[in-house]
């Protein structure tokens, strides 16, 4: 849900304003800028305080039980607890799923749309920010009442199997096909900033003037420019994936997080450990995410 | 060799490929109204539907005592995190872009992006392992002994702060920096003071955005699941424990489409705090360019 930043205003900005705006402040005299140092001071701090110390805390939680020593114990626990391997392989797969699924469906429909069909680009906009209005709890209770009535109405189509086929415990396509739609808004806007910031008519022509066929045109001239955004749209579906609680536990499949929560009735440490733990591979993912961002950025 | 003016007739409006190029767009299309339409559509059939006949019943139901009592603290606690923390990281965001320190300015940007994504679970187990009944915190300074909960109303909106407020600080980051030394200059110029500024020309400037960030920290608030049910199961009446509640079978016989209505219920909420933010967006991208 949150990451859904404006990327709207943030595009057109002059980013050399910022430094600027208390330098010219000058005038008013010193006392009003030390006034203005000293609170931002202390707003900097509170703020420092509120978020550092539920990490610092949490850290300090699974590190020392009551009258016990320090001890790592409990993430190496986080390992052999039963389940781990499985449901965090299964995030994993689902997330790559997902990533591939949504993106074989946005981008084809995204150029196309961009190089022979501008009018529909609002229409594209909207279906692929509907998701976003709603509530991943609501989504869910519509998709169990189809999965749980489906099969009455479908009994005696072929697609009777399919509700039966997609609710697979080993590999729950249904919420691959769940994620797509919850990723589509974040990947939309991804692949837009992409390829606004490229001049894609000029590179179609010019590949299919030399001869280029559409899936070398896509896969060696357009997929290479929108590296950086394919990879922010794939880094957030994937750290979307594998945060998602709602949904999965809703439809009782064992994902990484749905584990998480089975396990913290019994293990306490241990589940505040893997949320430790989980944070941090959000933080590394992100990170990746800006750092090939500025690196992009740089290079161009 | 007629390709080349062919393609150059083709280029403006996109000609011989157009007729094609529409297919590109089919199956994203229909992938959305199937997984993404049916449900919908089957919400607002089986809202209106009790024991196989057409009836208001469940949308009466889901707006009268205890699933009433849940809507109204799920929109208090939303209203309450979007304003507070709309504030918060209005106020973080001015101090981070005015401050001197660009390390400081990149670190605090980079922690907004992932703490603003930092949800569900994990957060729930963090603040229990800090302020829960057996927390470090509340043991180092023996808060169990004044009464301290963190399993209320007030600390679930404690806890959503801590998503909440850096989303906003993503959000008004860029109108703060939007915000141009020279209308300040011009201001002063003509006499201005600071108070003068910041009430004729900075915030009606950044209005929309504001409004835009309360939205969209309301929006996240109101859908938010995970953490509640992690943190206070259902001690707190709040709407989507009590969609969960409804599927996961705690409803009379006969009653189980209640949960359908609710979650109609929170759609039209959702819908109608984002119809307000989508003009406001767009009127936002008008001064900051």
């Amino acid at each position: 849900m949150a990451a859904l930043t404006p990327e709207g205003p943030m595009a057109p900005l002059t980013p050399p304003a910022m430094t600027v705006a208390d330098g010219p402040t000058a005038p008013t005299g010193q006392g009003r800028r030390r006034r203005i140092r000293v609170w931002r001071g202390v707003i900097l701090a509170i703020a420092a305080v509120y978020f550092l110390v539920p990490l610092l805390a949490s850290f300090m939680f699974t590190v020392k039980a009551p009258e016990q020593d320090f001890s790592l114990d409990a993430y190496g626990q986080i390992f052999t607890t039963e389940g781990f391997g499985q449901s965090l392989l299964l995030s994993i797969g689902l997330g790559v799923a997902t990533i591939v699924v949504v993106l074989l469906l946005t981008l084809p429909a995204m150029l196309a749309v961009r190089l022979s069909m501008p009018k529909l680009k609002p229409v594209l906009e909207v279906v692929c920010t509907l998701p976003l209005v709603v509530p991943p709890i609501t989504f869910v209770a519509g998709i169990n009442t189809v999965l749980q009535f489906g099969p009455d109405y479908l009994a005696s189509t072929p697609f009777y199997q399919t509700i039966f086929a997609i609710q697979d415990e080993n590999f729950p396509v249904v919420l691959v096909l769940a994620y797509v739609i919850l990723a589509l808004p974040f990947v939309y806007r991804a692949l837009d900033a992409g390829l606004g910031a490229i001049d894609v008519r000029t590179l179609v022509e010019a590949a299919r003037n030399l001869g280029a066929s559409w899936p070398h045109l896509i896969f060696r001239v357009i997929v290479p420019n929108l590296r950086s955004s394919l990879a922010s749209a794939s880094f957030l579906t994937l750290a979307l994936v594998l945060g998602e609680f709602t949904i999965a536990s809703l439809l009782h499949f064992q994902t990484f997080p749905v584990w998480i929560y089975t396990i913290s009735g019994s293990q306490a440490q241990v589940s505040v450990a893997v949320s430790v733990f989980s944070l941090l591979i959000t933080w590394l993912l992100l990170l990746a995410l800006s750092s090939a961002g500025a690196r992009q950025r740089s290079g161009s | 060799m007629s390709a080349p003016s062919e393609v150059r007739t083709a280029a403006p409006r996109g000609g011989r490929t157009r007729s094609k190029s529409w297919l590109a767009t089919v199956p994203l299309l229909a992938f959305v109204v199937l997984i993404f339409g049916v449900p919908l559509v089957i919400i607002l059939g089986g809202t209106f539907k009790r024991e196989g006949a057409f009836s208001a019943a469940n949308i009466t139901e889901s707006v009268q005592g205890a699933y009433l009592t849940a809507m109204i603290g799920s929109v208090k606690l939303s209203a309450l995190v979007a304003v507070v923390g709309a504030l918060l990281g209005t106020f973080l965001a001015q101090a981070v872009v005015t401050s001197r320190f660009r390390m400081l300015r990149e670190a605090v940007l980079t922690a907004s992006g992932v703490l603003s994504n930092f949800g569900g679970i994990p957060l729930a187990f963090a603040w229990i392992a800090t302020l829960g009944n057996s927390g470090v915190i509340t043991s180092a300074l023996g808060l169990d002994s004044v009464g301290w909960s963190l399993y209320n109303f007030w600390g679930l909106a404690l806890v959503y702060l801590y998503f909440s407020v850096p989303l906003m600080v993503v959000v008004v980051v860029p109108a703060l920096d939007g915000l141009r030394p020279q209308w300040r200059e011009a201001a002063q110029n003509n006499g201005a003071n600071t108070w003068q500024y910041w009430r004729h020309v900075g915030i009606p400037v950044l209005t929309p955005t504001l409004l835009g960030g309360v939205v969209l920290l309301f929006g996240g608030a109101f859908a938010a699941y995970a953490t509640a049910a992690a943190m206070v199961g259902g001690t707190v009446p709040l709407v989507t424990l009590q969609i969960a509640n409804a599927l996961s079978g705690n409803v009379l016989i006969g009653h189980e489409n209640v949960a359908l209505a609710l979650s109609l219920d929170m759609i039209i909420v959702a819908g109608l705090v984002m119809a307000v933010y989508l003009p406001l967006q767009r009127r936002s991208a008008r001064w900051l360019r």
